[in-house]
């Protein structure tokens, strides 16, 4: 399902299947079985509980998720993100606290795993300086 | 007092301004190895966010991390010229409670402080780092060429990516060993090393 861009939507939004707003939220979003995908031109102003969010656009608010957060290049979030996986882009913005803390997932749980995005390429060690104690 | 704003970022993704250096840390294993051995420990970093950096982190020691990206406020307040409300605004910036953070990046943000600035950040580090928990940073020996910040990416445990960024020159003076203890009052030196870059690589601890 998708919010187009000329929605505004001000209150609770809950539902069961995944999601992707373009537009407007201001209130508390819930999709805590399904996927929340936040697009380029969506602008949140939200607590939001999902499985897994995926942020393009502008997040300011608490995102907790049961399995994922990413907030891809040009995506931006000012709020602290609950999830046993985060991956942040290099182009991102995030300004808040992150917790990954073992057994700290709200909706499920397990053994956090973290992912980079994207991680520096790989370069062959050229120039290493190493350290004289 | 310096707001966020996507509109207005400065920690926006900006060109690298020279390439990127791959450079060994000694310090970076003794901090994983000593906020590891806390329980649910809370990491706070004073550097833009690393998405590598919080991933590493998380796998590793299973943390809370804050991201507190400073470089961001001193870069905004040199261009609106208001350097000036650096000690002030930062004796209030970091909102963590007393003795509630077990690690604390720092990077090199200290070599970018006039001596106010430093005190006030210094303390307020101070305050916020927990009995026996670890401030890990870097002090140069010298003054940097070119007005530039690094990101400090975690390749792995013993290996940062220097990625050079628009940024502000550091300070004329480098802080000597003892400035450092100084400006964090409380923290004993608990490891030093002197890189081939003539930085200085220092773990700090403050007795449990």
């Amino acid at each position: 399902m998708n919010i187009g861009k000329s929605v505004v939507i001000k209150g609770e939004l809950s539902g069961s299947e995944d999601l992707a707003i373009e537009g407007q939220v201001d209130g508390r979003i819930e999709l805590r079985q399904n996927v929340l995908t936040i697009g380029p031109n969506g602008k949140i102003k939200a607590e939001i509980f999902a499985k897994q969010v995926v942020v393009l656009g502008e997040v300011v608010g608490n995102i907790t998720a049961s399995e994922k957060v990413e907030i891809r290049d040009n995506g931006s979030v000012d709020g602290d993100l609950t999830s046993p996986r985060v991956a942040i882009a290099e182009g991102a913005h995030f300004r808040g606290s992150i917790d990954m803390q073992r057994g700290g997932a709200v909706i499920g749980g397990g053994k956090p795993v973290a992912e980079a995005k994207p991680v520096a390429e790989a370069k062959p060690a050229a120039d290493p300086k190493p350290a004289k104690a | 007092m310096f707001g966020f704003g996507k509109k207005d970022r400065a920690d926006a993704p900006a060109p690298a301004l020279g390439p990127e250096r791959r450079v060994a840390t000694k310090v970076l294993p003794k901090f994983l190895a000593a906020v590891g051995q806390r329980a649910s420990p809370v990491v706070l970093d004073l550097g833009p966010v690393v998405g590598s950096n919080v991933a590493l982190l998380g796998e590793r020691l299973g943390c809370k991390f804050f991201v507190e990206d400073l470089y961001a406020d001193l870069y905004r307040a040199a261009h609106e010229d208001r350097r000036g409300e650096l000690p002030a605004t930062l004796a209030v910036r970091l909102t963590q409670a007393d003795a509630s953070v077990d690690g604390i990046l720092c990077w090199d943000f200290f070599d970018y402080l006039d001596k106010a600035s430093a005190a006030a950040l210094g303390a307020q580090l101070a305050r916020v780092l927990a009995p026996g928990g670890v401030l890990a940073g870097f002090f140069s020996t010298k003054p940097g060429p070119e007005p530039e910040f690094t990101r400090f990416v975690i390749e792995d445990e013993t290996t940062l990516v220097h990625k050079p960024y628009r940024g502000v020159p550091r300070r004329d003076v480098a802080w000597q060993n003892r400035d450092v203890t100084l400006l964090l009052p409380g923290l004993r030196v608990a490891e030093s090393f002197l890189l081939l870059t003539q930085t200085r690589e220092v773990l700090l601890r403050k007795p449990a």
